[in-house]
């Protein structure tokens, strides 16, 4: 089964991202990375912007609305999405406990919809 | 009624719920075979001692009224339904409505039974330790849910079926017959031990699952030896519980840093648990029939005695090793060898015993990895150290785990 694990993040966390490649939290996510391809689970899968580049467009009664950075205003933002395939959640669970990112934001597992994209695909 | 009146109150149904919960609900269900339904009842009981007991006063033998007051309610509850109930013995059972409170002595304890019919062979391996946490000890499932990494949604739902199966799949409350029992004992064990969640620590870096279980996992395995006293194996486990359980105040450094057992203070260690365990142990090998758990609480020993001799005996451990491997050939047994097979010959010795391990098998276990990294730095190969450092650190799930290893991988 295909899963998405969501990644959310702090601003703190977000501003990490510009230290140097000694810093721990980006040490972590380099093994990450390295433990899901040699568990050969990795299928896709890349890190956002900072959510203040984000733009937020809406249609209401026709009418466009642009609004500057992310959808909602919250702590911890959208900050990557992995897609992984594993056996069953339970093995997305395990894999999302050791996330880097779990314990320093939160990190949302949910299942791929492939129907969903057959129905309305080409 | 005051505030502290009414606390007091609150106090002495916790009280009788934690001391008395897995003995009722073994006993309600050990007749109706209807966990769900003994749970349920128990509940409403608890309920109600919470609204009357401030009033009434708290019963002379509160654990006698819980099990009438539940009895009563689980007979509302199979006539309201018109659930036709299993069989007659538990119509039976269900109709001794005394008018006597029983007091504790009077009512058998099934919790024996329970325990077995937890751990099941008909019952799913993942659910025995979830079953026996929620009937036993009264833990709810989303507080297990945490403990096994599920959804608490999904969690309800396997404890939900788990126990449809024991109500209509014929499973029997007994304890099982001489020629079977040991092997129905191991499932048991097994079952607490998965509960308490970590494995063995005996070298840097190794990440434990943090079930947060431990205290519930011990408390299980003193009823399992109140219930069958003097069984070898159960002594053993409960040694090697309480000699892990022992170094947790050692585990972590004032500012949370993660502690690797070689680094311990054994001033820190809980010295009446080490001693507990030592007298369970010892009786245990009187009885001359080694298992697995007390070979493994026996490496635990050998540990704790460097607080008294201020430096670890390996040679010995290594033989425990060796026993546990040819009665337990698992990862986890084949790593702890490895890294002991290091201290008492070298990282050599130790790197030779790891590459006996097949590789395809370890590529999610963490303390292959952080062993592995650790001896290959000891001999100097780096650039192989710094792949295994990374294959430990992104396998890890305890942030201060993940930390440590950071830190040594340089």
């Amino acid at each position: 089964m295909h899963f998405a694990l969501l990644i959310y993040e702090s601003a703190e966390t977000f501003a990490k991202r510009k230290n140097d490649d000694n810093d721990p939290y980006l040490g972590a996510w380099r093994a990450y990375f390295k433990a899901l391809k040699e568990a050969g689970i990795y299928v896709a899968g890349d890190a956002l912007e900072v959510p203040e580049t984000g733009t937020t467009v809406r249609l209401k009664e026709g009418k466009r609305r642009v609004q500057d950075g992310p959808f909602a205003d919250t702590k911890e933002q959208l900050a990557g999405l992995i897609v992984l395939e594993v056996p069953s959640v339970d093995a997305a669970l395990g894999w999302a406990a050791r996330c880097p990112a779990a314990s320093a934001g939160a990190v949302e597992v949910r299942p791929l919809a492939p129907e969903a994209k057959w129905r309305v695909g080409g | 009624m005051n505030g502290s009146n009414h606390e007091d109150i609150h106090r002495a149904v916790e009280r009788t719920a934690r001391e008395s919960y897995g003995r009722l609900v073994a006993y309600l269900s050990s007749h109706t075979h209807d966990l769900a339904g003994a749970e349920d009842a128990l509940g409403e009981a608890l309920v109600t001692a919470l609204r009357t007991w401030p009033r009434d006063g708290v019963p002379q033998n509160p654990e006698g009224w819980l099990l009438t007051t539940a009895r009563r309610s689980f007979i509302d509850r199979a006539r309201h339904q018109r659930v036709a109930l299993a069989s007659e013995p538990a119509l039976l059972f269900l109709g001794e409505d005394s008018k006597e409170e029983p007091s504790s002595m009077e009512f058998p304890d099934e919790r024996l039974k329970l325990l077995f019919v937890c751990a099941h062979p008909a019952i799913d391996p993942a659910m025995h330790t979830p079953l026996m946490l929620q009937t036993v000890l009264g833990l709810d499932a989303a507080r297990i849910s945490h403990a096994f990494l599920v959804s608490p949604a999904t969690m309800g739902q396997r404890l939900v079926r788990a126990k449809t199966k024991i109500r209509d799949g014929g499973i029997q409350f007994e304890v099982p017959e001489e020629s079977e029992l040991p092997k129905r004992l191991d499932a048991v064990l097994e079952a607490i031990y998965a509960a308490f969640g970590i494995g063995w620590d005996d070298i840097a870096g190794i990440d434990q699952r943090g079930r947060d279980l431990a205290e519930e996992a011990i408390w299980l395995a003193r009823v399992l030896l109140q219930l069958m006293p003097g069984e070898a194996e159960v002594l053993g486990l409960l040694a090697l519980m309480l000699y892990c359980e022992s170094r947790r105040p050692a585990r972590r450094a004032p500012d949370g840093r993660y502690v690797p057992l070689s680094e311990q203070d054994p001033r820190q260690w809980l010295t009446p648990l080490i001693e507990e365990a030592e007298g369970h142990l010892a009786r245990a090998s009187k009885q001359g029939r080694a298992g697995r758990f007390q070979l493994e609480a026996a490496i635990q020993s050998i540990h704790a005695e460097r607080a008294h001799s201020g430096r670890t005996e390996w040679a010995a451990i290594v033989l425990f090793y060796q026993q546990l491997i040819r009665i337990l050939p698992t990862l986890g047994t084949r790593t702890g060898y490895a890294a002991a097979l290091a201290e008492e010959k070298g990282p050599s010795a130790g790197l030779a015993a790891l590459d006996g391990i097949e590789l395809a098998s370890v590529s999610n276990y963490q303390p292959y990895w952080a062993v592995r990294a650790h001896l290959l730095q000891r001999l100097e190969k780096l650039a192989a150290a710094l792949e295994a450092f990374d294959r430990a650190i992104g396998l890890a799930e305890d942030p201060a785990v993940r930390q440590f290893l950071l830190e040594k991988r340089g």
